[in-house]
């Protein structure tokens, strides 16, 4: 290997880590056929994380309002969907009365273009917004695109040609009991496996120093000439596109979509993107998965237990983490094991690349 | 639309005056709230967002209270006592810690904060809409085409006086000077002998009384609701963000300014369309600050 | 004198009520050493800030190699080929010291697509090149903000260099350095004008130092240029004198 392996690569036992997760990921529905669903929403919190990650964590630019792009692709996705076949606003004002049967190769067809399309929107919109949100800094911004969720929300809610707030009803998915479910899971699965995939590379690139360096110190960067909205844009960008997949696969599977609750939840899935974040340590690669594991595992097993008190929690949690706990559970790992995060360089000039993380 | 614009310009213009006076009632109290974020912001940096929840507890305090047969407008002073000590708990608990974090950390706090006042006001109160009688009546003006309510005015005048109160005790109290001094300079004002911890302190549960002072106003003139607080808070912040920090009249203005649109807002556009304004608003305002910053390093010769 | 690659006239800059700078005009020719000198509060700071874009001038002009630069941003500026030091000294203290080297790689003419390309051996070596001339070397993969004042200093001169620029605006360099230290950074400077070619533009209060360095310099008091000159002629001026005794 070149003197000058980026982290990209991994070494053997990593391999084999990565490897066993994820056969143990494909194997999960069928060990629990009857919670696949659940365990699809497990990968799309794993790529929350990782795409809230990329802003907050490596760039230090807080967003609250990522879930917009998530919103955004399920609507996206549920129009094409739709727009194939039939009528959008005869469809979408008749509420489900009406029984639209979409042929298996229609209903395919309708959920490649709208899972193409829940892609590119919310990566224009992200260029768009860059133009208007990133001139402001920290709180600003944080409040800003939170603004602009809770806005999107609220819009969606009153535009009839969506349904408004009586939300659609997506199109069935043609096939068997059980082949619904498997075949989201691993839609959601791949579509995660392939963020970390890409995030691993992109982190490996000059892309990741530019970003820090904005993170550490924003005015010195510009000071050097770096073209800083270049590198918040594309960032940006990378967030909606995943985000908006993941939107438009969420919205297929929960099988009914509407704007509050579903498609724009700026205060349950919008806040758990940061709190899984933190919880396992941002800035770092597996900081996200970790904190969004962890934070699955937990919500899994104390939701009913807590029964109403769950966001209270939830809040709890964030404080604790924020005021007592920031560097999360990757760097307190980092501090207590530092020699599980020694690079496995071949020369002292690719070491000095090695990411963050686990290799 | 243009069936509501129809009548504001040419039907019914004294209607215009019924959204001015619900404007300015109302933008009264979001400049109140809009205050107390300034001050906090101004003298700890900590950009508090559980501002509007702080109202709602407010508001629900005096439903309680209520409950147990005080009048609202009795019930002012006790909320807000109440309120004080509970911000002097929330700053020896959490504010302390966050201050002299980054920026985005205190804002988190203060969200995590949010968060549970909002989950906890729903656990003991339920999501109902609430609001508490006051048992004031109407004036009517023009023939009955305007109505203000009682309670409405009284709620400004209280906001007057609230407001008046606090600018002397800033200007006229040893420790309003010290929170002053802090404001400025907190190294400055530690070395000349000021408890910035303390001032600190203050701050914080002053805040939290203004803003407990504001949720009985509106338990009072309009409803509350665990849910309604980030409403305020966003007000709050597009108010602040406009007006700046240190400029007290400019929050005045802008508040009444911003009461008033909602409400034309709401009348022209239909109520689903109102957070969506302030955002807009709030990002007009924002890109209007950028341009200028830009404009300003261009604007030359 | 050469053409002059910064060329100021008539710059006033004024905060509120305070006039920072009073028409100030000075030229900085290309390949030399020129410093900046003056008591505190003389307004040194306020124009290199005007210099590089930290903010917009009252009245005036700034050229770069001839080209008009009063509007351009930071950025710009930067890319340009001028670029400035900081007094309090800012690094990217989060990352090593070959990282904060790699970042400071030249943007000039980057496209987009450079930010998906790794940094190649050449990168590398220059940084390590670099960071043995400020004598940095054995901490090269050291966190930045570990490192002492004097180190962090040097890391921002390399940084500086790492950027290839043609004009380098450094305020104060040698303020809270060891004294011991200080022949060294000197030397470093010397060396960075006549082998890299590099014009320094240099704020300094001490005069051991800057009459050492300098070929031309410029004086300034109360927002206004007091005297220029060389180093001889300024050291026995009257005006730099009293200024100096009178600011006390």
């Amino acid at each position: 290997m070149s003197a000058l392996t980026s982290s990209f690569a991994m070494t053997r036992r990593s391999l084999a880590l990565h490897l066993a997760l994820l056969a143990a990921g494909v194997a999960a529905p069928f060990v629990f056929p009857g919670h696949t669903i659940q365990i699809a929403i497990f990968w799309v919190f794993v790529l929350f994380a990782l795409t809230w990650d990329i802003m907050g964590g490596q760039m230090g630019y807080n967003s609250l309002g990522n879930i917009l792009f998530f919103g955004l692709g399920m609507y996206v996705c549920a129009v094409a969907q739709i727009a194939i076949v039939y009528d959008v606003a005869q469809y979408t004002a008749a509420n489900g009365a009406v029984r639209v049967d979409f042929s298996p190769k229609e209903y395919f067809q309708g959920l490649a273009l709208g899972i193409v399309l829940s892609a590119l929107v919310p990566v224009l919109f992200a260029v768009v917004l860059s133009w208007v949100l990133f001139g402001l800094r920290g709180p600003y911004y944080a409040i800003g695109t939170l603004g602009v969720a809770i806005a999107a929300a609220e819009l969606t809610n009153s535009w009839n040609y969506v349904g408004g707030g009586m939300g659609i009803a997506m199109p069935v998915f043609p096939g068997g009991p059980g082949m619904r479910e498997r075949f989201f899971y691993a839609a959601c699965m791949l579509a995660t496996v392939l963020c970390y995939l890409f995030l691993r590379w992109l982190y490996s690139k000059r892309f990741s120093l530019a970003v820090n360096a904005i993170r550490d110190d924003e005015d010195k960067a510009e000071a050097l000439g770096l073209h800083t909205s270049r590198y918040k844009m594309v960032a940006w960008a990378v967030s909606a596109f995943f985000l908006g997949i993941a939107g438009a696969l969420f919205g297929n599977m929960t099988g009914f979509i509407e704007p509050m609750e579903t498609a724009f939840p700026t205060l349950t899935f919008g806040i758990f993107m940061v709190a899984m974040t933190l919880l396992g340590g941002k800035g770092t690669l597996w900081g996200p998965i970790v904190g969004s594991t962890l934070f699955y595992a937990l919500r899994e097993v104390t939701w009913t237990y807590l029964l109403g008190w769950q966001y209270v929690a939830l809040g709890v949690l964030i404080i604790i983490n924020v005021v007592y706990f920031q560097q999360g559970i990757m760097g307190w790992l980092r501090q207590r094991r530092p020699q599980w995060f020694a690079s496995r360089a071949e020369t002292p000039a690719s070491k000095a690349l090695e990411t963050g993380g686990k290799a | 639309m243009w069936d509501s614009l129809q009548i504001l310009a040419v039907a019914a213009p004294v209607f215009n005056v019924q959204l001015l006076l619900n404007g300015i009632t109302v933008g009264a109290i979001f400049g109140l709230v809009a205050y107390g974020l300034a001050l906090v912001w101004g003298v700890t940096s900590v950009k508090n967002l559980s501002q509007g929840d702080l109202v709602m507890m407010g508001g629900y305090l005096a439903y309680e209270f209520a409950k147990h047969g005080l009048h609202p407008i009795l019930a002012l002073l006790p909320v807000s006592l109440l309120m004080f000590g509970f911000g002097w708990l929330l700053y020896r608990l959490i504010i302390r810690r966050v201050i002299q974090l980054d920026l985005f950390t205190s804002l988190l706090a203060t969200f995590g904060l949010a968060i549970t006042i909002q989950q906890l006001l729903n656990i003991a109160f339920g999501p109902d809409v609430r609001t508490v009688r006051s048992g004031f009546g109407n004036f009517e003006l023009f023939d009955g085409m305007v109505e203000i309510t009682q309670i409405k005015l009284i709620a400004f005048g209280l906001c007057v006086l609230l407001a008046i109160a606090m600018v002397l005790f800033l200007k006229k109290s040893r420790m309003g000077q010290a929170i002053r001094a802090t404001a400025q300079d907190p190294r400055a004002a530690r070395v000349v002998g000021v408890n910035t911890d303390t001032v600190y302190a203050m701050t914080f549960s002053i805040n939290a009384a203004i803003c407990g002072a504001a949720g009985v106003l509106i338990a009072m003139i309009w409803v509350i609701q665990p849910f309604y607080g980030i409403a305020y808070s966003v007000r709050a912040f597009v108010i602040v963000t406009a007006a700046g920090l240190g400029n007290l009249p400019g929050v005045i203005v802008t508040a009444l300014g911003l009461g008033v649109i909602e409400q034309y807002s709401g009348f022209v556009l239909g109520a689903q369309f109102q957070q969506a304004t302030i955002v807009g608003l709030l990002l007009a305002i924002l890109i209007w600050r950028q341009l200028a910053l830009l404009r300003h390093r261009k604007a030359l010769q | 004198m050469s053409a002059p690659v910064v060329e100021v006239q008539g710059v006033t800059k004024a905060f509120g009520g305070v006039v920072a700078n009073r028409n100030v005009s000075l030229k900085v020719a290309e390949g030399s050493i020129t410093g900046l000198i003056g008591p505190n509060g003389s307004g040194k700071t306020t124009l290199f800030n005007s210099i590089v874009g930290q903010h917009p001038v009252d009245a005036g002009s700034i050229r770069f190699s001839g080209e008009e630069i009063s509007r351009l941003s930071v950025q710009q500026i930067a890319r340009l080929g001028m670029l400035r030091t900081f007094q309090q000294t800012r690094i990217f203290s989060k990352m090593d010291c070959v990282r904060n080297l790699l970042i400071s790689l030249s943007h000039r003419g980057s496209e987009w697509g450079d930010m998906f390309r790794r940094y190649d051996a050449q990168d590398m070596e220059r940084a390590d090149r670099l960071l043995e001339f400020v004598g940095l070397y054995s901490k090269r993969l050291q966190i930045a903000g570990s490192l002492s004042f004097g180190q962090q200093k040097l890391l921002e001169f390399a940084m500086a260099l790492m950027n290839e620029p043609r004009v380098l605006l450094l305020d104060e360099p040698t303020a809270g350095i060891n004294p011991t230290l200080i022949n060294g950074l000197i030397d470093r400077l010397k060396r960075a004008n006549a082998e890299f070619g590099i014009t320094l533009f240099v704020i300094e209060h001490n005069m051991r130092v800057i009459m050492n360095l300098a070929s031309h310099i410029y004086c300034m008091s109360r927002g206004e240029l007091l005297a220029e000159g060389p180093p001889a002629r300024i050291q026995d001026d009257q005006r730099v004198i009293d200024a100096y005794l009178g600011a006390h």
